[in-house]
């Protein structure tokens, strides 16, 4: 089933245009329940009271505060929120261009596909020419009353527009220590070295599944028909061991797969 | 947007990611035989701008949920979760059925496979955290960190993490694995999924036009001034305006809360790492 467009607007490279439309490239496969009152099993519903009388407090009366210091709160007028916002625009610019490998996996935030929206020709040749340069857009756009900064890359023929996380929402480990302890020995190295290589191989996401996912479908689908099958709890069980050993056994537990595979 | 109805997820990696003083999530990252005991601690910072709901003069406000048919507010004991199977037909699932259904070592996380890491199209990446020794792992933890650091490699694995199972990279970052969770192959559609149309002939003119603008726009690396929050700094300058002209000013009492502590997630990732943790 073709999905909806959610925004659409022009790419802006100089000044050259190239229209397109937004898609969200992730689709939630979350199972999702709802709350129910345990009595009645309807729904439930929220709303906000005043935590010490319980009262309820209507939407138009609740007001919006910034905690400056402990127990005092600066109030925010919906009026002077609605001033923060960015001025809407069509526009995605693209002002620069990186190695498709210089921003870190942690930056990236939510992707979408960008599809043609009319020139087919600048779509495919822009996507062609990204991926050719090795390279990725920055991008700047409003979306939504929204700021955004993202990375405009070439995924195999079409355009992907990732949006990334602001730089103070991100830790960077080069403001960490480095883990205490001592160093591993070159012995130690080299064994690690050879099990890791045994374990090498390509990215093929669809060998991974979310598995506990599909057992509470499952399970749900079984309940609803009647018969809940019975659960037990499973545990885990820890080894401990001289690390070298367990390297070793490691090895050559992996060699013997290999060689029957 | 108001939410019409309430909706509590499969899963549960909320916004309350500022206040885990404590790890996240602990278990054992494993690779052949070998476990190394680790802590899990978010490596974002979310909403830095909480805004508090607040009552007409200033009272502090708390969500609750209450019955429709009733009308009468329900406390936690009193509310299970349902999955809708028809309309107004719910399956209930308690905690204990999901603790029950959660894979057999849900508590490793498991590398079974070590890829490049440029090879992961940035398309998978979801949320970022970091994981410290814990237990007296140091060693096999640095072992494991220097070698896939030379190697400019990521594990990959599943695990299970508050009620939800996760894939996952795991990869170096100056001695420290960062863990980078992941959506799965099929929480992401393909472009032939979505309808878009497929790649026909282009002009190699365009190609070149574009190829050429790419070059002469190219930098070798992205500032980070480049990813600032502009709504963000506004409201803080906002409210530091008026803070100081002492404006829409309000006292809030409240002797026992909990839930608003922020803690200072690069504190306790530092103690963490020094292998502090307990005597803290």
């Amino acid at each position: 089933m073709a999905a909806r467009a959610i925004w659409k607007g022009d790419l802006k490279l100089n000044s050259t245009k190239v229209p397109v439309k937004l898609y969200s490239a992730v689709q939630d496969q979350t199972v999702r329940f709802h709350i129910l009152d345990e009595k009645s099993k309807t729904r439930v519903k929220q709303h906000m009271v005043d935590a010490e009388t319980g009262k309820e407090v209507p939407n138009e009366e609740i007001q919006k505060g910034f905690e400056v210091e402990p127990g005092t709160f600066v109030i925010l007028e919906d009026k002077e929120l609605e001033s923060l916002e960015p001025e809407a625009s069509r526009e995605i610019e693209i002002e620069q261009f990186v190695p498709a490998d210089e921003i870190a996996p942690e930056f990236y935030d939510r992707p979408y596909y960008l599809g043609p929206d009319g020139d087919q020709n600048a779509y495919f040749a822009l996507a062609e020419a990204l991926r050719k340069s090795e390279k990725e857009g920055v991008a700047r756009w409003v979306m939504r009353k929204q700021q955004y900064v993202g990375a405009l890359r070439a995924e195999d023929d079409h355009l992907v527009l990732v949006t990334l996380r602001p730089a103070e929402e991100v830790l960077s480990a080069k403001d960490l220590p480095r883990p205490a302890g001592r160093a591993p020995d070159k012995k130690e190295l080299s064994m690690a070295k050879q099990l890791i290589e045994l374990l090498k191989g390509d990215f093929n996401p669809k060998d991974f599944k979310d598995e506990y996912r599909a057992r509470v479908a499952e399970f749900i689908e079984k309940k609803a028909k009647g018969h809940a099958p019975k659960l037990h709890l499973v545990k885990s069980k820890r080894q401990t061991t001289s690390l070298d050993k367990v390297l070793s056994k490691s090895i050559e537990a992996l060699k013997k797969q290999k060689r029957a595979a | 947007m108001p939410k019409k109805t309430a909706r509590k997820s499969h899963g549960d990696n909320g916004d309350d990611n500022q206040r885990a003083a404590r790890p996240f999530w602990s278990g054992t990252l494993t690779f052949g035989l070998v476990s190394v005991p680790v802590d899990l601690y978010p490596g974002n910072r979310t909403n830095r701008t909480p805004l508090r709901m607040l009552g007409p003069k200033g009272e502090p406000l708390a969500r609750r949920y209450y019955s429709q048919k009733t009308e009468r507010d329900l406390d936690n004991n009193e509310m299970v979760r349902g999955y809708e199977t028809d309309k107004d037909k719910y399956v209930i699932v308690t905690d204990a059925d999901l603790e029950r259904l959660a894979p057999e070592k849900s508590r490793d996380i498991d590398l079974r496979r070590f890829v490049e890491l440029k090879e992961i199209p940035p398309l998978y990446f979801d949320r970022s955290y970091f994981l410290a020794p814990s237990e007296g792992s140091e060693k096999a933890y640095k072992l494991l960190s220097e070698t896939m650091e030379k190697e400019k490699l990521a594990g990959i694995a599943t695990f299970v993490m508050r009620g939800k199972e996760y894939l996952v990279a795991i990869f170096p970052e100056n001695g420290i694995l960062r863990a980078e969770t992941m959506r799965f192959a099929d929480e992401l559609r393909s472009p032939k999924e979505i309808g878009l149309p497929e790649k026909k002939r282009v002009s190699a003119a365009t190609v070149k036009k574009f190829e050429n603008i790419i070059a002469k726009h190219s930098d070798r690396h992205l500032s980070l001034d480049e990813l600032k929050d502009e709504k963000t700094e506004k409201l803080l300058k906002l409210v530091a305006k008026k803070h100081k002209q002492h404006k829409d000013l309000v006292e809030v009492e409240e002797p026992e809360r909990e839930e608003g502590k922020v803690v200072d997630l690069m504190e306790v990732l530092k103690r963490s790492l020094a292998g502090k943790r307990k005597a803290a």
